[in-house]
């Protein structure tokens, strides 16, 4: 056999499988043809691809499945992407979106090293969540921030940061998607999305503690004392005591700023606000020290 | 040579300071908080309220479930409150709140100190009282008695094992049971034999308790179907699973109970109270209590009422020492942290154990370097460095499928690493996550 004639019989036999597999993969692919839509693939463009989960499905693409199948997308929100990413979700889709209001984290607790004494030291591991199964914390307060860095962790946005001074998790707002995997992290259920509010001013409760006022209050200077006072200068019934605890509903809240005004523990944080207008002398020492 | 499990286990330091030391009755606190949250399992549910006079041993809590205890009344006295304490758990929990008032017992108690060996109830009989004198296991794990006295539909119990084991270090409240209520103790063997049916108990010691062996086979003597097993020293023997491997050589299967091959264990101090509970109508109010530690003035054992605070026995014992740095609820292997002193003495409170600031500390956490040595003193034949990253890294899966919840949280694995990583930590969280995940999927 010549040389010639071996290359030629490889060239032909090759030639000849690959037509007949390719046959085979013809039909099997138009037998097993899965359709999925092409705007899927579109609308995943779209969406940031952070991965973040806060629309509260697992991944962008899973998101943009659900937003291409669903007739009505308009509960459904990416808070990475915000307004303009569902808007333009919302055009290429030819559906309503919805007008969801921007959110942010709110770490509820202010129990800095000095407004709250510690009791004893924590030397298992560094993990808010092994801490919390082992018992209440460092302070009198098992409510409080246990400050081991769990939501840190959880971050995708570099949108916090333990602060060295206080022991408590900061908030960058700026960097906050609201996509609330501190939220999940967190043990004590300290972090809560608030909305954003206009200018991104908002009031609320910085504190969880349960306890009766005298415990709360001796574990914690700035512990929320149930003491009804702010829920009583409320003038929109935005402020419910349960528990001990007074919670501010920011749906109703009118960001009147009176309920800073009377806790006696300064538990009720105002943010973003303008400072607020030079008082009487005679409220001055009334005011306890801010940091 | 002696027997002793087949898989990993570790001998640390006895310290077994208090041995010789006979158990001391601690005078009555003024004030007693009983949680009502002292058991594996549902907590119990007060039945008295603020103001109500209450005897020894009267109920004050009522079992809320197949898993759950009664619990009784400590001291004679008003309720002061019912109100959320700190406890042993780190945590503000339900107690009953109770001032004392001289001690009056409940008078169907029988406080006379002749040992009464006749059994007179039926095996259905004792169970229950069991169950009514809120009995629990008093080795530390706290699962009430009367659930392991009823075996499931077609399971089988052939021999009881009793735990004299003791394998903790530092801790001798077993220890010194056996040599004072040894007899007593035996009778409550028998007891449980009737319950379970079987004819066959042997009583399991470890080899650092001669004195004890000694006693309880020249009493073993005089009764029927009842041996001890003399055992290598070896922690984590006092593990159910442990302690079934070395004495009758079975292997409970991953995610079995240990009735699957045939045995119930049972501690040595669940017996005694069982004798109490069965032969005297006495519930479980008291228990003995080692307080421990190398810079305690005087170690020792206390016979305390539940819902002491431990601030009590530590002023008995001389008084909390000066270079403190950390006390422990139950041994240094298994036992965990207080964060307060006026935390109540527990059905579970074996031991409270001072350690001197200069132990007390764990070592800075480093890298693992792969030595293996937590895989080969694990007596589970898991991996802890493996779990714990699972753990770590929230693999629960994975968790699941290397059996993270087999382990027993004997502490060898974080005990023995050189780069001191908290890895009993991360698998308790993993067991924890885990044990959630398993429980959903049935539901």
């Amino acid at each position: 056999m010549t040389i010639m004639s071996v290359v030629l019989i490889t060239i032909v036999t090759l030639a000849g499988l690959g037509a007949i597999a390719a046959v085979i993969l013809y039909l099997a692919s138009k037998k097993f043809q899965v359709f999925e839509d092409p705007r899927i693939d579109q609308v995943e463009e779209i969406l940031p691809a952070t991965n973040c989960g806060g629309c509260g499905f697992p991944g962008c693409r899973a998101f943009a499945e659900a937003l291409v199948k669903s007739d009505d997308i308009s509960s459904m929100n990416c808070p990475v992407g915000g307004a303009d990413t569902m808007n333009k979700v919302a055009e290429m889709l030819g559906k309503e979106a919805g007008s969801a209001t921007p959110m942010v984290a709110v770490v509820r607790c202010n129990g800095t090293c000095e407004h709250r004494p510690k009791l004893n030291e924590y030397q298992g591991a560094t993990s808010c969540a092994v801490a919390a199964s082992l018992y209440g914390g460092e302070s009198g307060c098992s409510y409080g921030c246990l400050g081991l860095g769990d939501c840190v962790a959880a971050c995708k946005f570099d949108a916090m940061y333990m602060d060295e001074a206080t022991g408590l998790p900061v908030i960058i707002e700026d960097n906050c998607v609201a996509c609330g995997a501190c939220v999940t992290a967190c043990p004590k259920s300290i972090i809560e999305l608030r909305k954003k509010g206009p200018k991104g001013r908002r009031i609320f409760v910085s504190c969880i503690n349960k306890d009766k006022g005298a415990a709360a209050k001796k574990s914690c200077a700035v512990a929320c004392i149930g003491c009804s006072k702010c829920q009583k200068v409320c003038e929109f019934d935005a402020i419910t005591i349960e528990n001990n605890l007074a919670y501010i509903d920011y749906d109703k809240c009118k960001l009147c700023r009176k309920c800073p005004e009377v806790c006696p523990t300064n538990a009720i944080h105002e943010i973003n606000f303008p400072p607020r207008k030079p008082k009487v002398e005679k409220e001055e020492p009334a005011k306890a020290p801010v940091e | 040579m002696l027997k002793t499990f087949s898989l990993g286990g570790i001998h640390p330091a006895e310290n077994k300071l208090s041995a010789g030391s006979p158990v001391e009755v601690l005078p009555i606190p003024a004030v007693v908080s009983v949680p009502v949250s002292q058991h594996i399992g549902a907590p119990g549910e007060p039945v008295v309220k603020k103001g109500d006079a209450v005897k020894v041993g009267q109920l004050i809590a009522k079992t809320t479930g197949f898993v759950s205890s009664n619990i009784h009344s400590p001291v004679s006295g008003i309720v002061d409150k019912v109100d959320e304490i700190l406890d042993a758990s780190g945590y503000k929990r339900k107690a009953i709140i109770i001032k004392t008032d001289g001690d009056v017992w409940d008078e169907h108690i029988d406080l006379s100190p002749e040992l009464k060996r006749d059994i007179t109830l039926s095996a259905e009989e004792i169970v229950k009282r069991i169950g009514e004198a809120g009995i629990v296991g008093l080795g530390g794990a706290t699962f009430p008695a009367q659930v392991k006295l009823s075996p499931p539909p077609g399971k089988v119990c052939e021999v009881l094992i009793i735990n004299g084991v003791e394998c903790e270090p530092y801790l001798t409240s077993d220890h010194r049971l056996m040599l004072e209520k040894g007899e007593a103790m035996l009778v409550g063997v028998q007891i449980l034999m009737k319950a379970l049916n079987v004819n066959k108990a042997i009583i399991g010691i470890e080899n650092n308790k001669k004195d004890a062996i000694a006693h309880i086979e020249k009493l073993a003597a005089g009764f029927t179907g009842i041996t001890v097993q003399p055992l290598k020293v070896q922690y984590p023997q006092g593990g159910e699973k442990q302690l079934i491997d070395a004495c009758i050589n079975r292997q409970v299967p991953s995610g079995k109970l240990p009735i699957e091959v045939g045995a119930v264990v049972h501690n040595v101090g669940t017996a005694y109270a069982v004798y109490e509970a069965v032969q005297k109508n006495k519930p479980l109010v008291e228990r003995i209590v080692t307080l421990t530690g190398l810079s305690v003035k005087k170690p020792g054992n206390y016979l305390v009422r539940i819902g002491t605070p431990i601030s009590a026995i530590i002023e008995a014992a001389g008084g909390l020492p000066e270079d403190t740095g950390k006390i422990v609820g139950g041994g240094p292997m298994m036992g965990k942290a207080l964060t307060s002193i006026e935390v109540p003495v527990t059905k579970g409170t074996s031991g409270i154990l001072i350690l001197p600031k200069k132990i007390a500390s764990r070592g800075i956490v480093e890298n693992c370097i792969r030595c293996s040595k937590c895989v080969s003193v694990c007596a589970m034949g898991l991996s802890p460095y493996l779990l714990m990253t699972l753990a770590e890294k929230a693999i629960w899966d994975m968790a699941e499928e290397e059996k993270i919840m087999d382990c027993i949280e004997c502490g060898s694995c974080s005990y023995t690493c050189p780069s001191s990583r908290p890895l009993l930590d991360y698998i308790r969280l993993g067991k924890g996550k885990v044990g959630q995940i398993m429980r959903s999927r049935t539901k």
